[in-house]
């Protein structure tokens, strides 16, 4: 098969290494070669963050290029526009509608785009975007968003969902393990 | 077992297999994690050193009592651990000693973009240069059996993409090979009459791991095409293998110094066209090109400046470029910024408001240079900010010393800030150095330092007591104040600028995302008493932003500090207590 990529995008403390370690997980355990490419450090401090997660027979670049993603999930609207580029075309977004103003617009130096989940979709994109804050919270947690994603996420591939199970009950902690089937859960049927 | 491992633990494990004993470390980004996750094994026993320097001689050190042993730091790192590193490429080792230096191209989280192949060529040690997880572990077992075969400290370098790459591992069993100390004059103490003798030694290893280069599996060619030929390393082959796949053939160099020359004249032979893919410096292209061969592309298409990509490859090698869309407002920016809560943020907005020069240093108050403080005036590298404001004050005199000051962190004042207050202390400049006391080193992920009480592990360990350091050194002036009372600092401020001599000012107040720290209640805006004047928007924090001409903050990032309270002029913050 050819390689696919998926790229994480979001908020530097939005929980995106975790959603990344998922997903690498899962999908080592279903047998194909992976790579994940995260960044540390400066760019984290609420700066933007991007992981790439690439899977299939054998992988070679760990990072993703120009127009070669197969889906993009983001925390965050605003990251969501930031890395269309990196979409295929004919791939799919998956985003939380959450938006936090970055510093040039806490400033007042520039606006946040409005709408930007429409023109998005004006642009032929498929887009599958809903507000995971609010799952989150509801699950129990806010922190839970990654979570939230993951379990909409779930619809573009075609594993049971105890692969899925089996890989969150892998990487969250025994303590919010239960806050966060219940998270995965509201991702899966919003 | 079969593992998906991050490059740095990947190097990590490959250190604990191959019996590394001994560790030592300064952080620094992408480097850190292979310190933090070899002290996950208690067999190595691991430290964070107060700088590279020490760290790379304490491992020297380990390496001549007879154990395996390690250092580990950032492309910056080697450049302060650069002495002893030249020096020992004389001496050689006694156990097998491995330097690990983690590159980054792109600057992900650097001030520089520097080639650690340099380093390795002018001190005269092989370099080996995983290009994925897997290659991490075996490069790392391959580097102690060379060190010791060769009589020669290896550097093992990682890059951004390897280092926080993560790729399946397969591990193996630990065996630890240790030898004895041996007392040996001639081939350990430095002195002329000594070290004469043993640089003949180095060349002639040098010639004997040129030998080495030419055969050694790490160095790999993969036949296809014969049309174009392509002599890569570490992730740029990993670029080439995606866009190329066996459209042409390539020379993969696991070895980047020495490099073997027969090898790389047989693969020219081969193929029709000769081209070289590496990162940064023209390093592999230089040598073919001094040997004599035509090399048909290098840097003259691929960019000396920033890392590489698939996108990149697939457009100078095939002239391909893949359809994407964009939206067609401005993105703006989303730089890193000071954390909400962040102690830094009362010191700089006072330094701002007083419209003090401030020469910075490395670390998360780096971020005070963005908008809107503005507040940093330069940043050099580990520790410049006191010899700067040194040199700055002795050549301004009165002048620069009333309105000019030298920041750094605890951990980058342990690392080289000692030394320049030193020569501030020695050579009497009426300088004003802040040390911003957030009891950790934050920018690389809370790691400890001399001056915190605790080691690597966590656990109990001797603690520098700054205040006491600094008057040692002779300041009579030196001022502890919290940062989140802002007319506190600057009335310290003010006062130890206006001070006829040197004074230090410690700013201390834990980081506000370690555990040890309790958030207090998140501030509210009194909505009727908001004027919408912005004073508040004048410290740069990411929790406060204005909807509809008023203030809002946000409770899940406000850690609740109370710095914009005293903002406020119309007591339209409040807290509960």
């Amino acid at each position: 098969m050819e390689t696919k990529s998926i790229i994480i995008a979001g908020v530097g403390g939005q929980g995106s290494l975790l959603a990344s370690k998922l997903l690498g997980r899962l999908l080592l355990d279903q047998g194909y070669d992976v790579k994940v490419s995260e960044v540390h450090g400066m760019s984290q401090r609420g700066g933007s963050v991007v992981t790439y997660v690439r899977y299939g027979e054998k992988v070679y670049s760990p990072i993703v290029g120009l127009g070669e993603a197969d889906l993009l999930l983001s925390f965050e609207l605003l990251e969501a526009a930031r890395w269309l580029p990196y979409l295929k075309v004919g791939g799919a977004v998956v985003t939380n509608t959450q938006q936090i103003d970055p510093m040039p617009v806490v400033t007042g130096q520039m606006t946040y785009p409005e709408d930007l989940a429409a023109k998005i979709a004006d642009k032929g994109v498929k887009i599958d975007a809903f507000d995971c804050l609010s799952l989150a919270e509801e699950a129990g947690s806010p922190k839970a968003v990654n979570i939230v994603l993951l379990g909409r996420l779930s619809h573009y591939f075609d594993f049971p969902d105890e692969v899925w199970q089996k890989a969150l009950e892998a990487v969250v902690p025994a303590k919010v393990l239960e806050i966060n089937r219940k998270a995965f859960r509201l991702g899966q049927e919003a | 077992m079969k593992e998906l491992m991050l490059g740095n633990k990947a190097l990590a494990r490959g250190l604990y297999e191959a019996g590394c004993c001994y560790i030592s470390a300064y952080p620094g980004t992408p480097s850190t994690e292979v310190t933090e996750e070899a002290a996950r094994f208690p067999e190595i026993y691991c430290e964070w050193a107060p700088n590279e320097k020490v760290a790379m001689e304490t491992a020297y050190g380990a390496s001549l009592a007879g154990k395996r042993s390690a250092c580990a730091m950032k492309h910056v790192g080697i450049n302060v651990a650069a002495d002893p590193l030249y020096t020992m490429s004389y001496t050689g080792i006694n156990a097998g000693l491995v330097i690990v230096v983690a590159d980054d191209p792109g600057m992900h989280s650097s001030q520089n973009e520097q080639d650690s192949r340099h380093h390795a060529i002018a001190a005269k040690v092989p370099m080996l240069e995983p290009a994925d997880s897997q290659e991490a572990v075996e490069m790392a077992k391959e580097a102690y059996r060379l060190s010791e075969e060769y009589d020669t400290p290896v550097m093992v370098k990682l890059c951004t993409r390897v280092s926080h790459g993560q790729s399946v591992v397969e591990t193996g069993a630990r065996t630890v090979p240790v030898k004895e100390y041996v007392k040996d004059i001639p081939k350990y103490v430095m002195v002329p009459d000594n070290a004469r003798p043993r640089h003949p030694i180095v060349e002639a290893r040098m010639e004997r791991l040129r030998e080495y280069a030419e055969t050694t599996p790490l160095n790999r060619v993969e036949m296809g095409d014969r049309k174009l030929g392509i002599i890569t390393h570490s992730t740029s082959y990993q670029y080439v293998k995606e866009v190329m796949g066996k459209d042409c053939s390539v020379l993969k160099l696991g070895m980047t110094n020495p490099l073997p020359e027969k090898l790389i004249r047989d693969f020219a032979a081969q193929v029709d066209r000769l081209v070289v893919v590496e990162e940064l410096e023209p390093i592999i292209e230089n040598h073919c090109r001094a040997m004599g061969l035509t090399v048909d592309a290098g840097k003259d298409v691929f960019p000396l400046i920033d890392e590489f990509s698939q996108t990149l490859l697939a457009k100078v090698l095939k002239g391909e470029e893949k359809p994407y869309v964009t939206v067609d407002d401005p993105v703006p920016v989303r730089p890193p910024v000071m954390c909400a809560g962040c102690p830094h943020r009362g010191i700089f907005y006072t330094l701002s408001k007083n419209k003090v020069t401030v020469l910075g240093d490395i670390g998360c108050y780096t971020l005070a240079a963005g908008a809107p403080l503005h507040a940093i005036e330069m940043c050099l590298c580990m520790g410049a900010s006191i010899g700067a404001v040194h040199g700055f004050n002795k050549a301004l005199g009165e002048e620069g010393e009333r309105k000019t000051v030298a920041i750094l962190g605890d951990s980058t004042f342990m690392h080289s800030g000692m030394t320049g207050l030193a020569d501030i202390a020695y050579n009497q400049s009426n300088s004003t150095v802040i040390i911003l006391d957030n009891s950790t080193t934050g920018m690389t992920g809370h790691q400890q330092n001399p001056t915190t009480g605790f080691n690597l592990r966590g656990e109990p360990a001797g603690k520098i007591d700054l205040e006491a350091l600094c008057r040692a050194m002779g300041f009579r002036r030196v001022v502890v104040v919290d940062p989140y009372d802002l007319k506190e600092c600057d009335r310290v401020i003010n006062e130890e600028l206006a001070a006829p001599e040197p004074s230090v000012i410690i700013a201390r107040r834990p980081c506000t995302l370690l555990k040890t720290v309790k958030a207090q209640p998140p501030v509210k805006v009194v909505n009727e008493n908001c004027k919408g004047c912005k004073s508040c928007m004048k410290i740069g924090c990411p929790a406060i932003s204005m909807r509809e001409k008023k203030a809002v903050i946000d409770p899940t990032q406000c850690t609740g500090c109370g710095v914009c309270i005293q903002m406020c002029q119309f007591d339209a913050m409040e807290q509960e207590v």
